[in-house]
């Protein structure tokens, strides 16, 4: 094989390339979730009904009698992606259609926050759906404000400079392990090829399959539109967001294999919301990805 | 087929018989029998539904909901507190024209603790879009739950299908049970002329702004306003294959009254009672009991008041720095047209308190004694 063969055999494109959400939407520059949505239902095809609670994408799918999707969408209550998606999943089971995925696709407040019970109830029953939380670390959409998402140090409306917030990240893949699911995944828009793939293997598999996605948000993170991959790229690399995998609640894959994590620090100066931190807060926040990172390579080995 | 039930299980005849195909709720007293026969036919396969064992009243009604929307026939059974907590669900039910149909039992609101009857609970949730059936027996139940379905599937308006607790909820009565294959003419399969399915892909709830709000609101009132002819037409349709007629209200002995009762609920049922008794005793008393509250049946409510001397509006409810809340909606009925009684509204019953047939004498006595009502609320039996 010539190098040029080399070269082009290395650039096959793997991902699909259908689109089943259409230009024209609303979201802002740089959005993360746009991405995240875009990748999800190129690995789930048009056979797929999404359950959106109040969220960016609640605005960003666009105004009625407009949508920017060609998927079905039930704009839901703002706790309700997983219990709306679940009345879906039997409405459809009871009227003959046993193909269509059924997506639950809630920002962190919809999942971490208001709609918690909804998402845990049904996990516990193993409702038949895939739940996708795109996480962009606070409520965007209202205009900022912390949720229990929002990282430790970060600037919010909420959590002004002068009392940032001094609390860590909830843990939601934790607390969804704990529910033992058949699997959960994290994503990053960074790398489709990881989200696409655990997405389509999501599909083929039966119960509650959870997501966290990771969004970020220039709007909310004062970053540079441009910034958006490599800020999603440079939380993989730092072990800030791992990519992984849980299978049965027990069975914790790394998916992306690090030989050495790079330091937390450029990865907070590119965004105006840590702006403030000093040294031993960005010391902290170091620590706290550091002790995640020990718990994760724990569960690998267990 | 003849059946002694409780008013509970009338409800999941009613849900059973209407092919229900999927079933959402949480347990909470005094409408857990409900849920426990239903699971039970579900279980056993008399019913062929999904039931869907929700962690709280909001996802319940949520559920429904996605059920509905993605085309098929939802049911759920609450009761006071969880009503309350599905308030918001109620408005999106309605809202987003999801012919939902529920069974309420009539429950007060904590606090304190109450699991008896009064109607504060499903008059809260008046303005959610929600036509409200209130029944005063079981065999009303069962025949309501069905006709229920084929009114909100042809409106596209969810219903809700009400009854005391314990007066009728936990009382066992003789049910005539209807036949299912005369229900299933009465009531064909529910087929929605649009649905969530990837075969046409439709976004549903949308961001609507102010050039489209208000016009999906007015189609729902104009909708509702199709709801009184509809009630009676289907009643009638019911009558002729059942035997039992189903209406808006339910006169009695109102034709020459002097003094008509306005009633709902059980207590509509106690007071033919005390109209029987105060005939006895030489006075003209008629009831009117109020079935359907929404939509307000105004036409019938002032028909049957036009020949009476005087009527009094018994309410089991309260809306607090206003009064009884049927008292509220006969005034507005009456407001303005000649020939009306002038109007007395009671306060009885709350927190489950009994309404006796002397309960009804107390409210006559008063009314009778009087020219027009000296206090916007007379409560009776109330220890001041």
């Amino acid at each position: 094989m010539s190098t040029e063969a080399k070269k082009e055999k290395k650039f096959t494109m793997t991902l699909p390339a259908d689109e089943l959400m259409a230009c024209g939407h609303l979201a802002c520059q740089g959005c993360g979730a746009t991405l995240a949505m875009r990748y999800m239902l190129k690995a789930l095809g048009q056979k797929t009904i999404l359950c959106i609670p109040a969220c960016c994408w609640a605005v960003i799918d666009g105004p009625y009698p407009y949508s920017s999707m060609d998927v079905p969408v039930y704009h839901c209550a703002f706790e309700t992606a997983a219990s709306t998606a679940t009345g879906v999943k039997a409405g459809l089971q009871m009227t003959g259609d046993t193909e269509t995925t059924v997506v639950a696709w809630a920002g962190d407040g919809g999942t971490f926050d208001i709609g918690i019970q909804a998402l845990s109830g049904a996990a516990e029953r193993d409702e038949d759906l895939i739940y996708v939380c795109y996480d962009n670390e606070a409520y965007m959409n209202t205009g900022i404000q912390r949720s229990s998402a929002t990282p430790y140090g970060a600037w919010t409306t909420t959590t002004p400079v002068r009392h940032f917030k001094n609390r860590p990240k909830k843990d939601i893949v934790a607390i969804m392990a704990a529910h033992r699911i058949p699997y959960i995944a994290t994503a990053s828009i960074s790398h489709p090829e990881d989200f696409v793939r655990k997405m389509k293997k999501a599909k083929d598999i039966k119960g509650t399959r959870f997501f966290h996605v990771y969004a970020p948000c220039p709007t909310g993170w004062k970053s540079r539109p441009e910034d958006t991959i490599k800020l999603a790229r440079l939380a993989v690399q730092n072990g800030y967001f791992p990519l992984c995998e849980i299978e049965n609640g027990e069975k914790t894959t790394l998916n992306l294999k690090l030989k050495e994590r790079k330091p937390v620090d450029d990865y907070l100066r590119l965004q105006g919301r840590f702006r403030h931190l000093t040294a031993e807060q960005i010391a902290a926040v170091q620590a706290e990805v550091d002790s995640r990172w020990e718990r994760l390579m724990k569960g690998c080995a267990a | 087929m003849r059946k002694v039930m409780m008013g509970n299980h009338a409800l999941s005849y009613g849900a059973m018989l209407s092919r229900a195909q999927v079933i959402s709720a949480y347990p909470i007293t005094p409408q857990t029998q409900v849920v426990e026969l239903l699971s039970e036919m579900c279980a056993d396969g008399t019913l062929d539904a999904e039931f869907i064992k929700v962690e709280s009243e909001h996802s319940a009604m949520a559920s429904c909901i996605g059920a509905s929307v993605a085309g098929a026939r939802a049911f759920t059974a609450t009761s006071s507190q969880g009503l309350a907590l599905m308030h918001e669900m109620l408005h999106w039910a309605a809202g987003g024209r999801h012919p939902i149909v529920m069974g309420n039992i009539n429950r007060s609101m904590a606090p304190g603790w109450s699991i008896w009857t009064d109607q504060n609970d499903s008059l809260s949730q008046r303005d959610t879009g929600w036509m409200q059936f209130y029944c005063s027996s079981n065999q009303e139940v069962v025949d309501t739950v069905i006709q229920g379905f084929k009114v909100a599937e042809a409106l596209m308006i969810p219903a809700m299908i009400i009854l005391d607790a314990f007066a009728l909820s936990h009382t066992y009565e003789v049910v005539d049970v209807p036949d299912q294959k005369l229900v299933d003419l009465y009531l064909p399969p529910f087929k929605p002329a649009i649905k969530l399915t990837p075969a046409d892909p439709r976004a549903f709830g949308g961001l609507t702004g102010s050039e489209h709000y208000m016009e999906l609101r007015y189609k729902l009132q104009k909708d509702m306003e199709k709801a009184p002819a509809l009630i009676e037409e289907t009643g009638r349709e019911y009558g002729k294959l059942f035997g039992r007629e189903l209406g808006l209200i339910d006169p009695y002995k109102c034709e020459d009254a002097e003094l008509i009762f306005v009633t709902s609920g059980t207590a509509g049922f106690t007071a033919r009672v005390a109209v029987d008794e105060l005939r006895a005793s030489g006075v003209k008393a008629g009831n009117l009991r109020i079935k359907v509250f929404r939509p307000f049946p105004f036409d019938r409510v002032r028909e049957i008041l036009a020949g009476a001397k005087k009527a009094a509006v018994v309410d089991r409810n309260c809306s607090y720095g206003a009064g009884g809340i049927f008292y509220q909606e006969v005034k507005s009925a009456v407001y303005g047209r000649p020939g009306m009684p002038p109007l007395f509204g009671y306060i009885a019953g709350l927190g489950g308190r009994d309404i006796m047939v002397d309960s009804f004498k107390e409210v006559a006595a008063d009314a009778l004694a009087k020219d027009r009502a000296e206090e916007e609320i007379v409560w009776i039996g109330v220890k001041k």
